[in-house]
């Protein structure tokens, strides 16, 4: 009889071992990233070759902008410091591949979300951080001041592999105006080319026109025209086929940008903990296990507020501070008339 | 002792195959698990991207596989061009090399050294933003034979406009024929009576004088579209008619060209000095003069030592001519490893498409290359 009951026990026991471990790391388990992430002890993060606001190293190698922090954002949930991120800088036409090859993790390299990407190439976009479209910049002493004014010959300088190839041609065409695609794989050369009057207009994404015209030899000699030819979700990306890792990135985004919603910054968040409205106790990790789902503990959604900030503090910091873009524009809370509006985060 | 001799290498080639089942499977399943599928139906679908610089008639209306071909020929173009020129330079400089004469032969030796020793993607830059900041903006480009601009836009010349081309181009090459079978007959005629013909007379008659006749019978008509200047705005102009070659063009063949002619210059170099002196001064003794021991003695021999090492560098100019995509040159690496695998996500067959193709262009060249060697190489008899 004793005989049993101690087969009986360590039979027990095994049992409990063993669910004690499905249930801690079924989360990791289940996602190949998060286990190699955390094995890794950094973020693999696939940033642009360099544009200032949203992702630009400085002299020291230090990397910052708006799709910077949010690498940052997912380095401070899962290993709990914003600073455990590896950079790789990717050309357009690079970031695809290097992402489904597995030498990335996440793309947020101002990326934007097209039906084609989104459903053809093993990628999936977790969401928008940036709203932005494409447009154009003119050299000032042209004197022209709208798009209405191209004429026939116009020489455009752009990047290859990406969507403003195709816009371009889209626009011209139903404007019925000829004009010259000068098409380079980096943005360095693209800048070097048309300031040195190579082209007659430059075309990209206006945060990035606004962004590399600080760029140029002389700045104020260059203006973005007021028109927007395309829609630009700009936003990261990550591998199809792993669902939990997807999620971890859209929620930190998310997370960042509904703190901002409910004031949450920084400086406040370890004083939010006692706030009156549970919302915010839960997005600050004093009420719910929202962690749990993903096999993280309950603070992921604070480090992220207190290391990387809120989505306005990372945008002030990057973008309008820099003088790139002051305006927020469609890039604010929509409770303040922009486009800024996540699913709650309960 | 068969089986010792064949067991090796059955066993290599079971690892050849072994690993490339290896690869292909790893490829497959990994593409499998991340949604991605394999095919080459996209060459058909609609390319919907403009390219600057075409040889054929081009837009974004059409395939994939048109912007490919757009591609392979506006790199065949360069390398083309690039070949004949680095061909010509560098038989100057490596002749220039030993010339008697100091300013010459130290010239020739500081321009190869300097070339050959800066990376080749360095000097494309170079030439590129060097031409660009140096050019002058379309309205103050000085009139250049009384015909062409050269602009930062590019070099715009006078366009040919030709009324039955047809026949002026069936004509050049029945010229060229005739000059084929002229010289033959010509060549056995001076072996079997010792007669010379008036080689070079004769065979430019025919090169010049049938083309021009169709000008007066055959209907063929030649006139020329000139480039005239256009305001598009305040600042900026272009060139309205006439012909137009792009910068980032002119930039890669000068590039490529200077390059690629150091070398081919001390293969020359190599290939007269390693012809016996003996040979140079016998043929001095029997009373022929520098120029004819020159071409008939020391280049005949010289060229056995010269064409192989040449071929490698016709193979490499072509496949350095894969850089364009730094310049915005649009060849087959930027048009299609570029732009369209971007577009349609297919990695690995645009990969595999560029890197047949390139593997097929140098092959050919090596192929052509390796008959002409042949062809002056010493019969055995």
């Amino acid at each position: 009889m004793f005989k049993y009951v101690k087969q009986l026990t360590s039979l027990v026991a095994m049992v409990a071992v063993l669910f004690a471990f499905t249930t801690e790391t079924m989360a990791a388990k289940k996602s190949k990233t998060l286990k190699n992430t955390q094995k890794k002890g950094f973020v693999r993060c696939g940033v642009s070759q360099g544009l200032p606001g949203f992702s630009n190293a400085d002299a020291a190698g230090n990397w910052t902008g708006v799709d910077v922090d949010v690498c940052r954002a997912v380095a401070a949930a899962v290993l709990g410091d914003a600073n455990k991120v590896k950079y790789t800088p990717l050309s357009a036409k690079e970031r695809f591949t290097a992402l489904t090859s597995g030498e990335i993790d996440i793309l947020s390299r101002n990326t934007t979300w097209t039906l084609s990407r989104d459903a053809d190439i093993g990628l999936t976009f977790v969401g928008v951080n940036f709203y932005d479209g494409q447009g154009f910049m003119v050299r000032r002493d042209s004197g022209i001041t709208s798009t209405s004014q191209f004429k026939n010959g116009i020489s455009a300088c752009t990047n290859i592999g990406t969507t403003t190839e195709l816009n371009m041609r889209d626009f011209f065409n139903s404007k019925g105006i000829s004009y010259e695609p000068v098409a380079f794989e980096k943005a360095d050369e693209v800048v070097a080319a048309y300031d040195s009057g190579r082209c007659d207009t430059y075309t990209t994404d206006k945060s990035g026109l606004a962004a590399q015209r600080t760029k140029m030899t002389n700045p104020d000699d260059h203006i973005v025209l007021p028109e927007t030819i395309s829609k630009e979700p700009l936003g990261p990306v990550v591998r199809q086929g792993d669902a939990v890792w997807e999620d971890i990135v859209r929620w930190s985004l998310n997370v960042m940008i509904e703190a901002e919603e409910y004031g949450i910054t920084s400086a406040n968040a370890d004083s939010m903990k006692v706030s009156e409205n549970p919302q915010i106790k839960r997005l600050v990790g004093s009420e719910g296990e929202l962690g749990a789902a993903f096999g993280l503990d309950n603070d992921w959604s604070l480090r992220i507020i207190k290391q990387v900030g809120n989505y306005g503090e990372s945008y002030k910091r990057n973008i309008a501070d820099t003088g790139i873009l002051p305006n927020r524009g469609p890039n604010q809370i929509w409770t303040k008339g922009g486009l800024l509006y996540v699913p709650p985060a309960r | 002792m068969k089986i010792k001799k064949i067991l090796p290498q059955l066993l290599t080639l079971l690892f050849i195959v072994l690993i490339f089942g290896f690869f292909t499977m790893n490829a497959q399943e990994n593409m499998d698990t991340r949604g991605i599928e394999f095919g080459f139906g996209f060459l058909k679908q609609e390319a919907s991207f403009d390219i600057q610089f075409s040889l054929i008639d081009y837009d974004g209306s059409h395939s994939y596989a048109r912007a490919y071909l757009v591609g392979l020929l506006n790199t065949l173009l360069v390398a083309f061009i690039g070949i004949i020129l680095a061909t010509l330079l560098g038989a100057v400089v490596g002749v220039s090399r030993l010339s008697p004469n100091y300013l010459i032969r130290k010239t020739a030796s500081f321009y190869i050294e300097f070339f050959r020793n800066i990376p080749l993607l360095l000097q494309i830059f170079f030439w590129y933003f060097a031409a660009l900041r140096a050019l002058p903006m379309p309205e103050d480009a000085p009139l250049l034979l009384n015909s062409s601009f050269l602009t930062i836009k590019g070099l715009y010349a006078p366009a040919p406009i030709w009324t039955n081309f047809d026949v002026f181009f069936t004509t050049l090459i029945i010229a060229i024929v005739l000059i084929f079978f002229f010289l033959r007959y010509a060549k056995k005629k001076q072996e079997q009576e010792g007669k010379r013909l008036p080689v070079l007379l004769i065979s430019s008659a025919i090169f010049i004088g049938l083309p021009l006749l169709t000008f007066l019978i055959g209907g063929v008509d030649l006139s020329f579209s000139f480039p005239v200047i256009r305001q598009m705005s305040q600042s900026s102009y272009t060139f309205d008619g006439g012909f137009k070659i792009p910068p980032e063009l002119i930039a890669l063949t000068l590039a490529l060209t200077l390059y690629t002619a150091t070398f081919i210059a001390e293969n020359v170099r190599a290939g007269i000095q390693g012809i016996g002196k003996g040979q140079k001064e016998a043929a001095a003794s029997i009373g022929l003069s520098p120029s004819h021991v020159l071409n008939l003695v020391i280049m005949p021999q010289a060229l056995r030592i010269i064409i192989p090492p040449t071929t490698n560098q016709y193979l490499n100019l072509t496949k350095n001519s894969s850089l364009a995509a730094a310049i915005a040159y649009p060849d087959l690496v930027l048009v299609f490893a570029g732009t369209a695998m971007m577009q349609t996500g297919k990695a690995i067959e645009i990969v595999g498409i560029t890197m047949a193709t390139y593997l097929t262009i140098s092959l050919v060249i090596s192929l052509l290359m390796n008959w002409y060697n042949k062809k002056i190489a010493i019969l055995e008899k």
